[in-house]
């Protein structure tokens, strides 16, 4: 028997605003950004790009580049031949659906400016650089298509010729039975929306090192990506390389908001190029190519359609969408408008809903998935919508979802799209929101300043959003087509000292995993959170893993991490019930020891028990040595967050200026592991989602050319324009997973737009204006004032082509 | 975002610049703070065989008083101007419009000077440098010449600076009694530039406005002086700005861009004057 040592309770760390262990790391500089590594021999990769958004190649000659200084290799698509791999979609969403070769190097057209041609091999950047000026190529130039409703006229020229169409794919989805609802409707409510394309925009750009020289033939690939595991599968798949001679590490990752979720033609012409010459090689993208090259995000058109009763009961929702596909399918393009297909019927209970979305090719930048992927551009429309549809009915817009929203008490619910809400209580969010915002008064302002036509007008926007996270049961990613699933894996290992690793499949690239997962593994073992360290980010490593995306770190991911704690507890049990001479039945954990129930006297702590496992001298028949376990979790649902959130936004009638007075948001993501991180994550997702509504939009010219190509020019809003935000949480516990968790990476981002443009509108109303286009920059504000029929007007020039082509015409909303 | 390969100088006095300058023809570029230079080399929109670095030139740099100017040296930062005494003191439309440019990093590089005889129309101190009436002191081979404000700008990103030529420092009349000022700056982020600035000084005497000189920003290829606006303020009394405003983009044909057409930069400058000349003048 051991002797009694009295242990002091432990206090749980889940719930601590415990400050980020990552933090003093990433603010001195003392970081391990892939653009840091340097390789003894290391080369440097420079890429040509298309000056032209559609044009035939005819001639490509790269050996004008092999005589410039420092240049150790050049090549053209064709000289790759086999090697020039085509980046594969892994989400063909429909049967039918087109999917174009996207060739690393583009061999017989460009189809978009930015799109890659050749590449230098040089001694450094500098004569990479140099050298691409002296590659010739000659292009035919063919007219490009850059506006979706032209795209898919009949006599459009084509993005691939061979596919003889502009379309991609139609998807369609129903709930119910729309066609009835409408049909008992009062009233239907069409509007037409456009959610405009935005530029993810990471602070690090991306970058690559690829290493061939590694033992066994292994080449590494450190790469600025969310996704090593996935990258690697990719990898593997488009290079022919064994899977299992690819390791890829995604050091210090400086952000990605789903632009880093992507295998992108630089990787897999790293990999290629640096096995071909047996060197390490490096390429970093400029922040021109960020701009140009990296995927972009959103670019929807959205007709949205509601059918209500005259007291503005939903009976049903038909939504029909058009998405921008850009020139090439990436990993997921098709699916994101999908992903939101499940969330445009939110909170709000009806009979029927139709779904459908058209994907389409345009001469521009591929989109694929960025921070929300699919569910701002839903909860955008169906917000929008719930703010028109109460200013048609003359209902305040609070009024109009708590007719219609799923009370507290009928949770669990099922949606018309078929999920089952597990948990929420929308009206506990708002009234928190109500109450924060001071609602009731800034509506008496607002009528104070309509009625004496004050020059400053006040607007107030809503947005009672939910969400879905927890990418994703792999069963229900495999009856969308999706090609992977969405569990995820962690090891714990408690070490012969008694240090605590754990190994995590889902790499962060800066929301702080490496804390959140020490405190969630430092209460499910007893231990503290400074004893615990946190492995992820490398397939060499941590081999199994679905990476960070989707909200999912946290809800499959630390589920993964609390399962895998829980097993090393059982066994651990096993070991300390043989040392304490007793049943494991009788044995009680707590406090990171082992005690017999009702004698506390005799104990043995998990770091007593972790020794005895390491050295095996005297471990219960069975039982094997060293103490880990490893656990991966396919997670049998997804889980919603929600929250209401409130802008009041001031409008300078004069100038067109918007200036957000407040912004109240209340979000109820559940549990809570560190709200510390959770308050990070919220500021910076309304950042971003306040971004949409009032600065950010890609504007191509006439020619297919990026515009908005710098941060010139493409306004991302910094703290100095942004104003304190007023958050606050309610915390109804998710059902669906053992932390009561619902994740919060996106949360901000979905909510936001809404609320914002809701404001602008609602200011604006008494002008007549029912829409303003996004980004409402002052100057759209100002001519809807003078024109409420402009909405702000479609471009942002003349000559230029923006939300793919939307037009004013077919924009007119109202009931019929 | 590379640049091209260039030959550097960095010369120690004016007279070792200019020298250089003299030497290499048109083919060099003066870099100052470096904060538009350097974006167009690596954007590869500039290619300069030699880039004359100027930076290391401590006579450059600082503020002196002079009794009725301020001479402030063409290498002083942004960020040393606008926490200068005198500068406060004296030219504080210097100081406020210099608060508004770019980000505090951009500040600490970017200089007086280099804005200037960078002479972008959108940057807000060349139509602060006009509404003051500033001196600008240029140094070649032939010796010093000053140039006034309303002579040095010709075009988009041109002077009369010649290709020998530096500008070393800028004289600034002091605001006297009974003056006020005021710069308006419309921009949708902090750190971006004007959509359309105004930078307004107003005399005052007994309650009306004797006189006032007002610089627009960005609503032309040069910075402009809103001229029907300054003499419709000429003696007329302050309820009578918001007219005379009204003739503050005559004459003007802004860029049409991204940030604002043309008729919505003439809107905003006539919103922005009166804004300007109601503050400067109450001020």
């Amino acid at each position: 028997m051991t002797e009694t040592v009295e242990r002091p309770a432990r206090e749980n760390a889940v719930g601590q605003p415990l400050r980020r262990k990552e933090d003093a790391r990433l603010v001195t500089g003392r970081t391990n950004w892939t653009d840091n590594i340097v390789l003894p021999g290391m080369l440097h990769m420079a890429v040509l790009r298309s000056p032209m958004a559609h044009a035939r190649i005819t001639r490509v000659d790269v050996s004008p580049a092999l005589a410039r200084p420092g240049v150790v290799a050049a090549y053209s698509g064709a000289d790759l031949g086999d090697a020039n791999g085509s980046i594969p979609c892994v989400w063909p969403v429909t049967d039918d659906i087109v999917m174009p070769p996207h060739r690393c190097l583009a061999t017989d057209e460009v189809r978009y400016v930015g799109d890659a041609v050749a590449v230098v091999i040089a001694g450094n950047r500098y004569e990479a650089a140099d050298a691409l000026e002296a590659i010739e190529v000659d292009y035919e130039p063919l007219p490009p298509v850059l506006e979706m409703p032209a795209a898919l006229q009949d006599d459009s020229p084509l993005v691939h010729s061979e596919s003889g169409t502009n379309k991609c794919y139609t998807w369609e989805f129903a709930g119910g039975d729309y066609e009835a609802a409408k049909a008992k409707a009062d009233r239907v409510f069409t509007r037409h929306y456009v959610n405009q394309r935005l530029i993810p925009m990471a602070m690090e750009p991306r970058a690559v090192v690829a290493n061939p020289t590694g033992p066994g033939g292994e080449i590494t690939l450190w790469s600025a990506t969310q996704i090593p595991h996935v990258l690697r599968l990719l990898l593997a798949l488009v290079t022919g390389i064994p899977e299992n001679r690819i390791r890829v590490i995604a050091p210090d990752v400086g952000g990605g908001f789903g632009s880093k979720l992507q295998l992108y033609r630089e990787e897999v012409l790293a990999v290629v190029i640096a096995n071909r010459l047996g060197r390490p090689l490096k390429w970093t993208e400029s922040r021109s190519e960020n701009a140009q090259v990296t995927h972009h995000g959103r670019d929807q058109l959205q007709e949205i359609e509601l059918a209500v009763t005259n007291e503005g009961k939903i009976l049903g929702l038909r939504v029909d969408l058009t998405a921008n596909m850009g020139a090439y399918l990436h990993i997921i393009t098709p699916g994101v408008p999908i992903l939101g297909a499940f969330m445009f019927n939110s909170i709000y209970k009806m009979e029927g809903y139709s779904f459908s979305c058209t994907g389409v090719f345009t001469n521009t930048t591929p989109t694929d998935a960025y921070r929300g992927a699919g569910r701002p551009e839903a909860t955008f429309a169906i917000e929008r919508i719930m703010d028109d549809l109460a200013a048609e009915l003359g209902v305040d817009p609070i009024e109009l979802r708590r007719r219609n929203w799923i009370k507290h008490e009928e949770f669990p619910y099922t949606t018309i799209s078929g999920l089952e809400y597990d948990s929420g209580n929308y009206e506990a969010a708002t009234e928190r929101a109500l109450e924060l915002l001071g609602y009731d008064e800034l509506r008496r302002e607002q009528q104070e300043r309509r009625d004496r036509n004050d020059p400053v007008q006040l607007g107030i926007g809503v947005s009672t959003f939910t969400e879905m996270c927890g990418l994703a049961p792999s069963r229900l990613l495999g009856s969308l087509k999706y090609v992977a699933g969405g569990w995820e894996h962690a090891t714990v290992r408690v070490l012969a000292t008694g240090a605590v690793e754990v190994v995590t499949g889902s790499t962060p690239h800066g929301q702080g995993h490496v804390t959140a997962w020490s405190q969630i593994a430092a209460d499910a073992l007893g231990v503290d959170v400074d004893a615990v360290q946190v492995i992820h980010g490398d397939t060499g490593t941590s081999p199994y893993g679905m990476d960070t995306y989707g909200s999912r770190s946290l809800v499959v991911g630390g589920m993964a991490v609390v399962a895998a704690a829980e097993r090393v507890v059982e066994k651990a049990k096993l070991v300390a019930a043989h040392l304490l001479e007793a049943d494991p039945g009788d044995l009680e954990y707590k406090d990171g020891a082992f005690s017999v129930k009702g004698s506390p006297g005799s104990s043995k702590t998990i770091q007593e028990v972790a020794f005895e496992a390491f050295t095996a001298h005297n471990l219960p028949d069975g039982v094997e040595p060293t103490l880990q376990a490893n656990s991966t979790i396919d997670p049998a649902t997804f889980s919603y967050p929600h929250g209401t959130h409130l802008c009041a936004i001031d409008i300078d009638t004069e100038t067109g200026m918007a200036k957000i007075r407040k912004y109240v948001c209340v979000d109820d993501i559940g549990k809570v592991v560190n709200p510390m991180i959770v308050e990070g994550q919220i500021h910076g997702g309304l950042a971003q989602g306040i971004a949409q509504a009032l600065y950010e939009e890609v504007v191509y010219d006439a020619e297919g050319n990026l515009v908005t190509g710098s941060l010139v020019d493409y306004l991302v809003p910094a703290a100095p324009d942004l104003p304190s935000f007023v958050t606050d949480r309610t915390e109804t516990p998710s059902t669906t997973n053992p932390l009561g968790v619902k994740g919060v990476g996106e949360a901000g981002t979905i909510a936001s737009t809404p609320a914002v443009v809701n404001a602008v509108v609602d200011a604006l109303r008494p002008f007549g204006v029912d829409d303003i286009r996004m980004a409402c920059t002052p100057e759209r504000v100002w001519r809807a004032i003078n024109d409420a029929k402009s909405r702000g007007g479609e471009r942002v020039a003349e000559g230029t082509v923006a939300y793919g082509g939307a037009t004013t015409d077919s924009t007119a909303g109202g009931a019929s | 975002m590379i640049p091209p390969s260039f030959e550097y100088v960095r010369p120690g006095s004016v007279e070792e610049a200019v020298s250089a300058l003299a030497s290499s023809g048109d083919d060099a570029k003066v870099m100052a703070g470096g904060q538009s230079l350097i974006p167009l080399l690596r954007l590869r929109l500039s290619y300069p065989e030699v880039v004359v670095d100027v930076g290391r030139i401590e006579a450059l740099r600082g503020v002196r008083d002079e009794g009725d100017h301020l001479v402030i040296g063409a290498m002083t930062t942004h960020d040393e101007v606008l926490r200068d005494p005198l500068v406060r003191t004296h030219c504080g439309l210097i100081a406020e419009a210099t608060e508004t440019v770019a980000d505090p990093a951009v500040r600490h590089r970017g200089t007086f000077g280099g804005a200037l005889a960078h002479a972008d129309p959108a940057g807000d101190l060349p139509a602060v440098a006009l509404a003051l009436d500033a001196g600008f002191v240029i140094e070649g081979p032939g010796g010093r010449r000053t140039v006034p404000a309303s002579e040095f700008f010709l075009d988009y990103l041109q002077t009369v600076l010649g290709p020998d030529e530096l500008l070393v420092e800028v004289r600034v009349p002091k605001l006297g009694a009974g003056w006020g000022y005021r710069y308006e700056k419309f921009h949708r982020v902090a750190q971006s530039w004007a959509i359309v600035g105004v930078a307004a000084v107003v005399q005052r005497s007994n309650g009306s406005i004797a006189s006032a000189r007002i610089g627009l920003t960005n609503m032309g290829a040069t910075p402009l002086r809103a001229s029907a606006t300054e003499q419709a303020l000429a003696g007329a009394d302050l309820g009578s700005i918001g007219d005379a405003a009204g003739h503050a983009a005559d004459g003007t044909s802004p860029a049409s861009d991204l940030n604002g057409a043309a008729d919505y930069r003439q809107h905003l400058a006539r919103v922005l004057t009166g804004r300007a000349v109601t503050a400067a003048a109450r001020a």
